[in-house]
């Protein structure tokens, strides 16, 4: 899954709000809080941000409202310029990329989804998706051919002569997903993409992309407020606050080993069972024996409920992927999870 | 006050800024007071110090145009101009020039008009662009109307390029926009004589210069809206032209033009009601047309004609301004997948039909081509002949002649003699005590500057009776106006009526507003204060309702709910908050009543207006430019002031 160098690099990124931002970061010491800051008029959109997407991940961003997940998502695609740190997409320093170079980036790399939609209001369905196209230049009937498929792919038939006020939010919100398929970036950005949907088709859009994360190895930034939808898209999640990422880790260790106090409350009420994987808290096997049928690490411990009720083995041997065995399950420690 | 002065920054010393007025007005008092024994210099400035402005410019002015060369590049523009005119002429009213085509015959005007009316707006469109050429051609002003149409049609477009070609630069460069500011405020300000004569110095007599100066007059509005337009794109979809990897120029005409629409679109539909404003008054330098007839009409007492002209100049007003404004709010509307291509047209289609059809109609039945001589409906005698007798009526003769009488004798001639009477450094300091109420020091020496630049052109006592007649006007107007307001935002109903014909008033050219003045009062000066107080009315009405009718429901139903009369509502509740939403239409008709009173000189005045007009006899350029920045600076004068109320005002009040 993961290659050696990572497509997205930040490091100790910021992004501050204000009057005269660089001005004000020269003069902050580490330990300023959040709401110091608000009082002299600055807001710390995103605060000394450090991870790395590798290639063919899905990095789900979670936190509250307010919590700088737009705007950090802004700043990997350079939409907003960061105050301080740097950023590498691909190896190229994101801030030192020329105009010119810019657009190339976001014309062959990157696509986004936006929070708010942005659609054109000027613009019919159909020509709203093929935008992108027309703007690196693709000839007008292929561009058609293309906008028809993917307006087509999220349900939309019909009404590709519309215009966006003629939509319905949700609808509006597919228009806004078919303009980023229509071109199939590398590298996607999706802000809170499936907000506006019904959970049918949300489910249909999450497959779609989880299709063409897998088929094609797409990189995926993916914001969201619930943590089903991060559950099944995440490779990683990373959870934010006031501008600060908390953690950044898989689902298990997240709920596991809460790197701090706000994690541990942030993921309090979330069935653990759901999210931690058989692999994640097996044990190496140290010489004891194996016994028995073993269970595959891909199964959460919801999944292994009934066998872990029935069983009466201590330990029960975890699979990887490739069949052999990677360690033993704790049937305890994974019960007391499981009726915590 | 109390809440304005705490944030006055520019105070002398722990002086109020009405302390330091009441001290100003007192000065100015004393010096009126000792006028018999000031020393002629302290009256008016000692003619020494009156410098040879005009001739100066005039040189300056002849060295740009001669030596400079100024005058190569106006003479190719005057040719590509002139060719352009010369076509839509003879395309609208048969100008014997290249294509030779013309003229189009009224009729399918007539057709292809309705139809884009009924596009724009149904049927109420369609008969008011339909309705507006059918009368004119019967009464008899087709070709009268095409010569100035042929004008607008080429001025309108190139001032609507030039304009978002500028607004566009204005926004992508803070400095262009800072120097733009105060360009686009004098622009604003200056009396129409001042673009017309330059126009016909640098340009030819007659429709080109009429065009220039057409198209400068109509530029301002449509830069200020470009540049707000592009400001106000939401930056959700910028963004998302940004990730869709458009260039700079991809940007602007995908993304920022199409989301700006709506600004642009109100800045096109004043283009094209300052273009007809404009056009019709370049009958003072020639132009043909409908304005040209009217000054004629006028200036022989035949005021059935030019009753009528003025009806036809109404009516084209009103037909431009609605169909424009029905453009601005003209949402597209989608057509089903795999509709034709005719269907997709209908519209376009349904012109060139009733276009064609209506052209072969004419060939037929040469009444529709053209309404020949006698065939006309006009009924200049009988309208005529009916003014007389209206106005031979006692009661109206008398009401009017008192009103003259009155108001002459009472009122303004009293009034112009004083402030004549008053020494030139004491009206100054007099004007700044005014300012320094308001805003403080830095007002104050404005408008001191700014009088004092009037002082030093000469033209002091010119200058003075312009400002008396647009005083006694606007204040007429307000004792008329307010009123009008207040009693129309009290419902519903009459807040809409009102609201209405004040918007259709204000698209008149104001050169209208002249005929019903000299119907009722003849030529003098009532006449002139008449007019001008019919046209500042408009936006002090107007902005009185929609001040009135801003004001939050809560704080009228708290004011209900404290028991407070409908007066005692109107005087403690309404009116406070409404003032300065009032105060932006005094502004208003004050620039209205700059404007109008240097086109009442064609009634006969003895103020600048009536200098400015000789100076297009005289080719006077500088003396031109002198007398324009007269008025425009005693115009910017006020706005200054009002505005700066304004603004304090609303701060005070936690307003916006
Ligand atoms: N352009 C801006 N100027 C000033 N402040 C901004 C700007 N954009 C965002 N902020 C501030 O930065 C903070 C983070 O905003 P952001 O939009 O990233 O939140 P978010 O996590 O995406 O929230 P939500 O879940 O509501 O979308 C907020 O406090 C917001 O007010
Ligand atoms: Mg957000």
């Amino acid at each position: 899954m993961t290659d050696s160098q990572p497509v997205i690099s930040c490091r100790n990124a910021w992004k501050i709000f204000g009057p005269d931002p660089e001005q004000f970061y020269a003069n902050i010491s580490a330990d300023m809080s959040f709401e110091d800051m608000r009082a002299q008029g600055y807001i710390a959109g995103v605060r000394d941000v450090s991870v790395d997407v590798a290639k063919g991940e899905m990095l789900v961003i979670m936190g509250l409202s307010g919590s700088g997940k737009s705007t950090l998502v802004r700043c990997l695609s350079r939409l907003h310029d960061i105050t301080a740190g740097s950023i590498t997409v691909d190896g190229q320093d994101l801030g030192s990329l020329s105009e010119k170079e810019l657009i190339e980036l976001r014309r062959r790399k990157m696509g986004m989804v936006f929070q708010s939609f942005g659609l054109l209001p000027h613009r019919t369905v159909l020509e709203n998706v093929a935008f992108p196209l027309e703007m690196r230049g693709q000839d007008k009937h292929e561009r058609r051919k293309r906008a028809l498929e993917v307006v087509e792919l999220v349900g939309l038939s019909g009404r590709e002569e519309y215009f966006p006020r003629e939509l319905s939010g949700g609808q509006q919100q597919r228009v806004g997903i078919a303009r980023s398929l229509a071109i199939e970036p590398d590298i996607w950005f999706l802000d809170e993409p499936f907000s506006a949907l019904d959970p049918l088709i949300r489910r249909e859009m999450q497959d779609e992309f989880l299709r063409l994360q897998e088929m094609l190895g797409k990189t995926i930034v993916f914001i969201t407020h619930d943590f089903d939808e991060a559950l099944r898209l995440a490779d990683r999640i990373a959870i934010m606050k006031d501008g600060a990422v908390e953690q950044c880790d898989t689902p298990d260790q997240i709920v596991l080993n809460p790197a701090t106090e706000y994690v541990t409350k942030f993921t309090e009420d979330i069935d653990k069972a759901r999210v931690v994987h058989a692999g994640a808290i097996a044990k190496p096997v140290n010489g004891e024996p194996v016994m028995g049928t073993p269970v595959s690490s891909g199964k959460t411990i919801q999944d292994l409920a009934r066998l872990l009720v029935d069983d009466t083995r201590d330990l029960i041997p975890v699979t990887s992927d490739d069949g052999t065995i990677m360690g033993n399950l704790d049937r305890v420690e994974a019960l007391d999870i499981l009726l915590r | 006050m109390t809440a304005i002065d705490t944030q006055m920054p520019a105070r002398i010393g722990s002086l109020s800024n009405a302390r330091v007025a009441t001290i100003l007005f007192a000065v100015a008092a004393l010096i009126a007071i000792a006028k018999p024994i000031l020393p002629d210099g302290l009256i008016r400035l000692p003619d020494w110090m009156i410098l040879p402005w005009a001739p100066w410019l005039q040189a300056m002015f002849d060295f740009v145009r001669e030596d400079l060369g100024l005058i190569y590049v106006t003479r190719t523009i005057t040719a590509g101009l002139e060719f352009v005119l010369d076509t839509t002429g003879n395309i609208l009213y048969g100008k014997h020039r290249w294509p030779y085509l013309g003229p189009i015959s009224w009729a399918s005007i007539v057709g292809a008009s309705g139809v884009l009316g009924y596009w724009l707006g149904g049927t109420r469109l369609a008969l008011i662009a339909g309705g507006t050429w059918v009368w004119t051609a019967v009464i008899g002003q087709w070709e009268l109307a095409m010569e100035t149409m042929s004008v607008i049609v080429v001025a309108a477009p190139i001032a609507v390029a030039i304009g978002v070609g500028m607004g566009i630069q204005a926004w992508r460069h803070r400095r262009v926009e800072v120097a733009l500011r105060p360009i686009l405020a004098v622009l604003q300000t200056l009396p129409f004589f001042t673009y017309l004569l330059p126009a016909v110095i640098f340009f030819k007599v007659g429709p080109t210069a009429a065009a220039v100066a057409t198209i400068i007059f109509a530029i301002p509005p449509m830069i200020l809206m470009t540049t707000l337009g592009l400001k106000k794109v939401s930056p959700d979809i910028v963004e998302a032209g940004q990730m869709s990897g458009s260039t700079r120029w991809q940007m602007l005409r995908h993304v920022y033009m199409p989301a700006a629409r709506t600004e642009i679109l109100v800045g096109v539909n004043q283009v094209i009601m300052l273009c007809l404003a404009m056009v019709v008054l370049t009958a003072f330098i020639g132009m043909p047309g409908l304005g040209a007839k009217l000054l004629a009409m006028m200036g022989s007492f035949k005021l059935g004609r030019s009753f009528e002209i003025g009806v036809t100049i109404v009516l084209i007003a009103v037909m431009l301004d609605r169909l424009s404004k029905a453009w601005i709010v003209k949402q597209p509307v989608h057509f089903e997948k795999g509709s034709p291509w005719s269907q997709r047209h209908f519209f376009l289609l349904a012109g060139i039909a009733a276009f064609v059809v209506l052209a072969l109609l004419a060939w037929v039945v040469p009444y529709f081509h053209e309404v020949g001589r006698r065939q006309d409906l006009s009924m200049g005698k009988e309208i005529d002949f009916a003014i007389k007798w209206v106005l031979d009526i006692d009661a109206i003769q008398a009401t009017t002649q008192w009103l003259r009488w009155f108001l002459n004798t009472k009122v303004l001639i009293p009034f112009r003699d004083s402030i004549l009477w008053l020494p030139t450094p004491s009206a100054i300091l007099l004007f700044s005590a005014a300012a320094y109420y308001v805003g403080g020091l830095r007002s104050a020496l404005v408008i001191a500057c700014f009088f004092g630049i009037v002082a030093l052109t000469g033209w002091w006592d010119r200058s003075m009776i312009t400002l008396y007649t647009v005083i006694s006007a606007v204040i007429l107007a307000t004792i008329l106006g307010i009123p009008l307001g207040i009693f129309a935002s009290r419902n519903e109903k009459w807040s809409g009526r009102i609201l209405l014909a004040c918007d259709t008033a204000q698209t008149f050219p104001s050169f209208i507003y002249l005929i019903p003045a000299i119907m009722l009062f003849g030529v003098n000066d009532v006449a002139v204060i008449f007019s001008i107080l019919i046209f500042a009315m408009v936006p002090l009405t107007r902005y009185t309702i929609e001040g009135l009718r801003g004001v939050p429901v809560e704080l009228t139903e708290a004011a209900d709910m404290a028991g407070s009369t409908r007066r005692q509502k109107l005087m403690h509740v309404q009116l406070p908050l409404a003032l300065p939403t009032m105060a932006v239409g005094f502004n208003q008709a004050i620039m209205f009543a700059f404007f109008m009173v240097i086109i009442a000189a064609f009634i006969g005045t003895q103020d600048l207006g009536q200098e400015l007009q000789r100076t297009l006899a005289g080719n006077e350029l500088g003396k031109n430019f002198v007398l324009g920045t007269c008025v425009s600076v005693m115009a910017l004068a006020f706005d200054h002031v009002i505005r700066r109320w304004v603004t304090d005002r609303k701060s005070a009040l936690g307003l916006d």
